[in-house]
């Protein structure tokens, strides 16, 4: 290229915006013009990562409903003695509330029995007895907030740092900024559990890749039927068929190339390798024949049937074969009412499994590499609400409690607190962008930095707001 | 003795560096050797670096500093100054971005941005240079220029310039069936059939190509092509949007916009109607169907919504909608605060949704979790296309009965029934449609930072954004509330370029793949300068002046020799200018969604292209609704011909849309989209390889090429070819296909009958008399053809 076009090139780019460090949309959805040689696009951002990563790779395991923080990870024993006693005023006066809009507010004491657990004395309730093992791998963070009441927005705050739809989740933003570890498996994997109370829905809009690209959007897998949208040959079509088609097909595009000399077309070659290997290597993930007795026992798994028992176990072969974020649903936590008999099942659905995960990890060694993260959109009034036939509890945001474990976070922690009744965070607030900001700095990511330019706008994961790295739980 | 600073020593090095490159390039007018102009070089700059800061929202400023504005920034600040007009070294400015000192360099090493020695020396000559400010482009007076020549030939007239002053030429015409695909593609969404292309073969006028193009805006798919667009901006779907994303009614909207497109309403009249058509005197049906716009946001009937909030997020949702369609702006940021980079307010963003104050979103605020969920108001209505069809009918009636008074031949009393018996099947296709109506309107506060809670903040009465032209409402007993109706009617005022500017922009996308300013979302400071601003003005300016005919402006584009030339980039070309900023060829770009079905629909022939009605549920994954729940949902494909109908009828799951339409990147249309990402991915891959969609389509072209050319094996492979692709099939093309069309059959000769399972995808029609491991093995090749790139691609 000579000087002067070099130089109109550039101060037409300068002039546009496309500013160091910052990706333009057009120049993103310019990329799949380069051909790639991985399925869903393996190269880093060139200044990624911002400082050596202690994690690889995600596994976010999102207990849909909104768990309680109340029955799991944080201890409220002045809210016991107040149990049935009116709410105090101090505490609700001016908050938004959900479901008991205009009903009479009194406190409902924790219903289970908290004991402390392992050499750092975590204290976790009785309801969670595996994950309460693995107490010194845990990092609980009590003192979490967020901002929307209602499931749908809080989940998509939690997964794309914003309760307006349209903008990409967080497993989006990892791919784009990491890249794939991973040639024949797609970046960012998501399933989905049931069991409890009446499941939540969940859009697809909380794995979707907003304004990026949609290579980066979160692929479901699923357990009924074929595990990945048209990944099945169609009715009756062998390998051997298959594999000729797409010979076929690639042999017509790449005659066509010799004479168009299109960069999309090699793209669309090597995307059709792809596709194909994925026909393969999908159902490879899916076989569990591999496995040894003892591993599906810890899981509690069997087969790849949904549960999430079966979906854990999914998540340590995907981890192993370098997908970089999985995300996990289980859709039951929802309580408004019946809480005691619904924890019971969710937990016994998700306590071991979730406990499984961690100690699997950790006897491979991929534990230091992976970052778990378990909580829900938001938790649980510390008020009774009373839809069922036992108590439950509403919609909160004031206060939560999630945890972390693995990838650089330090285990055996506890940090943060609620109020005395457990109603909002106190010391050490975390809220969702913090959250955000913490992970991404495991992952080698200022989060400030990773950003992007839409309708003018540098979009961050942590948006305008301040977000704070939490230093204090790191290892 | 005066040694120079280190910054100074910097800058001075710099400054010979650019002169430099300047000496080296003198040979051509090129941009860098020009004085560096506000608008195009130093706004972008000043706004990305520096406006978050010293800008526009005052909340966020720092040092008091505007430099967004020329009276702020060159204003005395007790003995220095910011900027100094023809001093760069006076200029505070200069020694800031200059300094290496990281306590003091600007901008600040923790924004994560900063300025490269071009850019600083860019920003130094301007202030040299005199530090002039200009209008921002997309608010600037339109400049016209047009004289005695037509709208395409400005285009190229202004277009060759560009490419004269590159050193680059503009192609050749694209060759004549590939220029028919892109047309026919680009008008109507859908390819030439084989009639239509002979026809045009055939045709040896020489007003042939405009001949077609007349025809093709007059057909009745260019609406749906152009809704497919319109639906992507005003966020049409099918659902609610949020937590049980239950259907909604809605659909005769739909069908209105094809209408309107067809039948060229002027854009002022269209987007009037859609904003506050119910506010019209005495207001028709279809303007009351087109308010249903006003209801096309995303809603909630999850339990224990707090109502407060709800009409909070449906106010901010409709201000992002408005300002993206029709003002090109992003005001969304303004919710919380004003605008960092544009002369935006918090309070113009509430002052706007307080023209949509009046729409009743009470009545339904709850919704059902029944399917379709009843939002009133609603409607239940014909569709503006049936009732054509009706009129069309009862003319033909009118016609039979006088002809039958006069001839008194009772023969034609069949026919009477038969037209009888089809308005009486229209009449039934009445269906509910949400519609705006206004209530008294709730008062509007200006909310700290978004908080749906805070009741401090002022009541604000409907306007328009302070920066622009001003909207004054006064009638006889003095000044009055400004309604949505003023708001519609203010955006098509004479001066009120942005309007124009913005959706003229986007057709040219349409037709280029890329806008005259390439950021069609943003008009603001942070978008892109556009690269032919002249031709975007007068490309506004006619439109405006034409009526605000789409279809006139439309027809001015393809006709232009800009439009029609090659896609195929020169070597030379690709080199210099790789990203086709000049447009010294056209572009090629992957299909959208919608027309990758349409395309196998229509050459298999299985397309039903009936014009408007319910949503169509095509094949699709078991179990993909699984996640929905309130209530829970069975998806059930259409079984009738509903199933191949376009791909603009889709039923548009804003939560799961459909599997194909999101391998393919079209939006769930939750938020406004103004351009779609073209991505390249294995799941697309697997898509077309494996949806059932595409395998029916397949069979049924590899059966109608068999009984069309008696089974026999070359001829049919060519026909299915001609028919996907639009051109015949070159000798090594068909060799491969050939190949494995031989390979194919002699495995269903040798396979398990189990094999054939393959012509049992989808629901039409086995030809019987037809060799059924013929049929198998030509399917594989009908597969392989509509897998190829070229197929999915226009050129």
């Amino acid at each position: 290229m000579n000087l002067q076009r070099q130089i109109l090139r550039r101060s037409f780019l300068q002039a546009s915006g496309v500013a160091l460090g910052h990706t333009a949309l057009a120049h993103l959805m310019n990329q799949d013009a380069q051909a790639s040689t991985r399925a869903f696009d393996a190269s880093p951002l060139p200044d990624l990562p911002h400082f050596a990563a202690r994690a690889k790779h995600v596994i976010f395991l999102c207990m849909a409903g909104g768990p309680s923080h109340l029955e799991t990870f944080d201890f409220k024993p002045k809210l016991a003695e107040m149990d049935g006693q009116p709410m105090p005023e101090s505490f609700t006066a001016g908050q938004p509330i959900a479901q008991l809009q205009g009903q009479q507010l009194k406190c409902l004491g924790p219903q289970f029995k908290f004991r402390r657990h392992g050499e750092s004395g975590q204290e976790i309730s009785d309801i969670l007895p595996k994950l309460a093992e693995m107490a010194d791998d845990l990092c609980i963070i009590r003192s979490m907030h967020t901002d929307q009441i209602n499931h749908d927005p809080a989940h998509t705050v939690m997964n794309t740092g914003t309760s307006i739809s349209g903008r990409p989740s967080m497993g989006a933003w990892i791919n784009y900024g990491l890249g794939s570890e991973t040639d024949n498996l797609p970046g960012f994997v998501v399933m989905t559990s049931k069991g409890g109370r009446n499941p939540q829905p969940i859009a697809s809009r909380q794995w979707g890749s907003g304004f990026l690209p949609s290579r980066y959007q979160g692929v479901e897998f699923y357990s009924n039927g074929e595990p990945v949208h048209y990944v099945g040959n169609p009715a009756g079509v062998n390998r051997d068929q298959q594999r000729e088609l797409i010979d076929s097909v690639n042999a017509l595009n790449t005659l066509r190339n010799q004479q168009v000399r299109n960069p999309e077309i090699e793209t669309r070659i090597a995307q059709y390798e792809l596709a194909f290997r994925m026909q393969t290597s999908v159902p490879e993930l899916l076989d569990f024949s591999d496995e040894p007795q003892h591993v599906l026992d810890l899981y509690g798994a069997q087969s790849p049937d949904g549960s999430f028992a079966a979906n854990c176990l999914m998540a340590r072969r995907m981890v192993e074969r370098g997908v970089r974020f999985v995300h996990l649903y289980h859709r039951g936590w929802d309580h408004h009412g019946d809480l005691v008999p619904y924890m019971e099942t969710c937990c016994r659905l998700c306590d071991g499994p979730s406990a499984a995960l961690i100690q699997d990890l950790k006897q491979r060694d991929l534990l230091k590499d992976t970052l778990i993260i378990w909580g829900g959109e938001f938790g649980r009034t510390p008020m009774f609400q009373g839809k069922g036939q036992k108590p439950g509890r509403d919609h909160h945001i004031q206060g939560f409690s999630m945890w972390m474990a693995g990838g650089g976070v330090r285990g055996g922690t506890t940090y943060g607190t609620t109020d005395e009744l457990g109603y909002a965070a106190e010391d050490n607030r975390v809220h969702v962008r913090d959250l955000h900001a913490t992970m991404l700095h495991t992952l080698g990511i200022d989060h400030r930095k990773l950003a992007v330019k839409y309708q003018g706008l540098d979009f961050r994961l942590t948006g305008v707001e301040p977000a704070r790295v939490l230093k204090e739980v790191l290892a | 003795m005066n040694l120079p600073t280190p910054s100074k020593l910097k800058a001075i090095m710099s400054r010979v560096t650019f002169l430099m490159l300047l000496l080296a390039s003198s040979q051509t007018h090129v941009v860098a050797q020009e004085s560096p102009k506000y608008n195009r070089d130093i706004r972008p700059l000043l706004s990305d670096r520096c406006f978050k800061c010293h800008g526009p929202d005052s909340h966020s400023r720092a040092a008091d500093l505007r430099l967004d504005l020329q009276e702020e920034a060159v204003k005395d600040r007790g003995g220095y100054w910011a900027i100094v007009p023809g001093d760069a070294d006076g200029s505070d400015l200069w020694e800031r971005i200059s300094t290496t000192d990281p306590d003091l360099v600007m901008p600040p090493p923790e924004t994560g941005k900063s300025l490269s020695d071009e850019e600083r020396t860019q920003l130094r000559n301007w202030i040299d240079q005199g530090a002039t400010y200009e209008k921002h482009w997309a608010y600037a007076p339109l400049k016209t220029n047009l004289e005695n020549t037509t709208l395409s030939e400005t285009i190229d007239e202004l277009v060759e310039r560009e490419l004269l002053a590159q050193g680059l030429h503009r192609n050749p015409e694209a060759d004549e069936t590939t220029l028919l695909r892109r047309l026919h593609l680009d008008l109507t969404g859908l390819p030439p059939t084989r009639e239509q292309i002979e026809s045009y073969l055939r045709e040896e006028s020489g007003d042939r190509y405009a001949n077609r193009v007349n025809q093709l805006l007059e057909s009745p798919q260019y609406g749906e092509r152009m809704a497919m667009y319109w639906l992507d901006l005003v966020r049409y779907a099918d659902t609610v949007g949020y937590h049980g994303d239950q259907d909604h009614a809605i659909t005769p909207y739909r069908d209105w916009v094809i209408y309107a497109f067809n039948r060229d309403m002027p854009f002022d009249e269209f987007s009037r109607d859609q904003l506050a058509g119910d506010l019209l005197p005495e207001a028709t049906v279809d303007q009351r169907i087109a308010s249903g716009y006003n209801r096309l946001l995303q809603t909630s009937h999850e339990g224990g919504v707090q109502q407060k909030e709800y009409l909070a997020k449906y106010a901010s949702d409709r201000v992002r909608n408005f300002s993206m369609v029709w003002l090109g702006s992003t005001l969304g940021c303004c919710e919380c605060h004003d605008h960092k980079y544009d002369p935006f307010t918090q309070r113009d963003f509430y002052q706007l949704a307080a023209f949509f104050a009046d729409i009743d979103d009470l009545q339904s605020f709850k919704g059902t979790n029944s399917l379709p969920t009843k939002r009133e108001p609603e409607l239940e209505v014909l569709s503006p296309l049936d009732r054509l069809r009706i009129e069309g009918l009862k003319n033909q009636l009118e016609l039979l009965e006088s002809s039958t008074e006069e001839t008194e031949d009772l023969s034609h009393g069949p026919d009477r029934q038969v037209l009888l018996n089809q308005i009486e099947q229209l009449e039934k296709r009445r269906r509910r449609t949400m519609v705006s109506k206004a209530i008294k309107p709730r008062p509007i506060r200006v909310l700290d930072r978004g908080d749906w809670m805070d009741e401090g903040g002022p009541v604000v009465e409907p306007n328009v954004p302070g920066i622009l032209p001003s909207l004054s409402t006064v009638s006889d007993s003095g000044p009055r509330r400004a309604t949505r109706l003023d708001l519609a009617q203010w955006l098509f005022e004479e001066n009120r370029p942005l309007t124009a500017r913005v959706f003229v922009n986007r057709i040219w996308y349409l037709f280029f793949n890329s806008g005259l300013s390439s950021s069609l979302e943003d008009s603001g400071n942070q978008g892109e300068w556009p690269t032919h601003p002249e031709l975007l003005d007068a490309l506004a300016s006619t439109f405006a002046q034409s009526q605000w005919s789409v279809k006139s402006l439309i027809r001015e584009i393809v006709l232009s020799k800009t439009y029609r030339q090659s896609s195929l980039p020169t070597p030379e070309a690709l080199e210099s200018d790789p990203e086709n900023l000049w447009l010294s060829h056209q572009t090629r770009y992957r299909l959208p969604a919608e027309m990758i079905r349409d395309l196998a629909l229509m050459s298999s022939g299985l397309l039903v292209d009936e014009l408007g009605g319910p949503s169509a549920r095509p094949y699709q994954p078991a179990g993909y609704y699984a996640h929905l729940n309130f209530p829970t949902r069975a998806y059930y494909a259409d079984k009738d011909q509903q199933q191949y109908r376009r791909g603009v009828y889709i039923h548009w799951q804003r939560q799961f849309l459909h599997p194909m339409l999101r391998a393919f990147d079209a939006p769930t249309r939750e938020e406004c989209t103004a351009q779609r990402p073209i991505s390249n991915t294995p799941l697309a891959a697997l898509t077309l390889l494996n949806d059932p969609s595409f395998v029916e389509a397949a069979r049924v072209l590899a059966q109608r090429s068999l009984v069309a050319n008696d089974s026999s094996v070359a001829p049919s492979i060519k026909w299915i070819f001609q028919q996907v692709m639009t051109r015949g099939i070159k000798p090594d093309e068909l060799q491969i296909l050939l190949t494995l069309y031989e390979s194919q059959l002699q495995q269903y000769q040798q396979l398990d009958p189990t094999a054939l399972e393959v012509l049992k995808v989808g629901m039409a029609p086995l030809e019987e008399q037809l060799v059924p491991a013929q049929v198998a093995a030509m399917l594989f090749v009908a597969r392989a053809i509509l897998n190829t790139n070229e197929a999915i691609t226009r050129n």
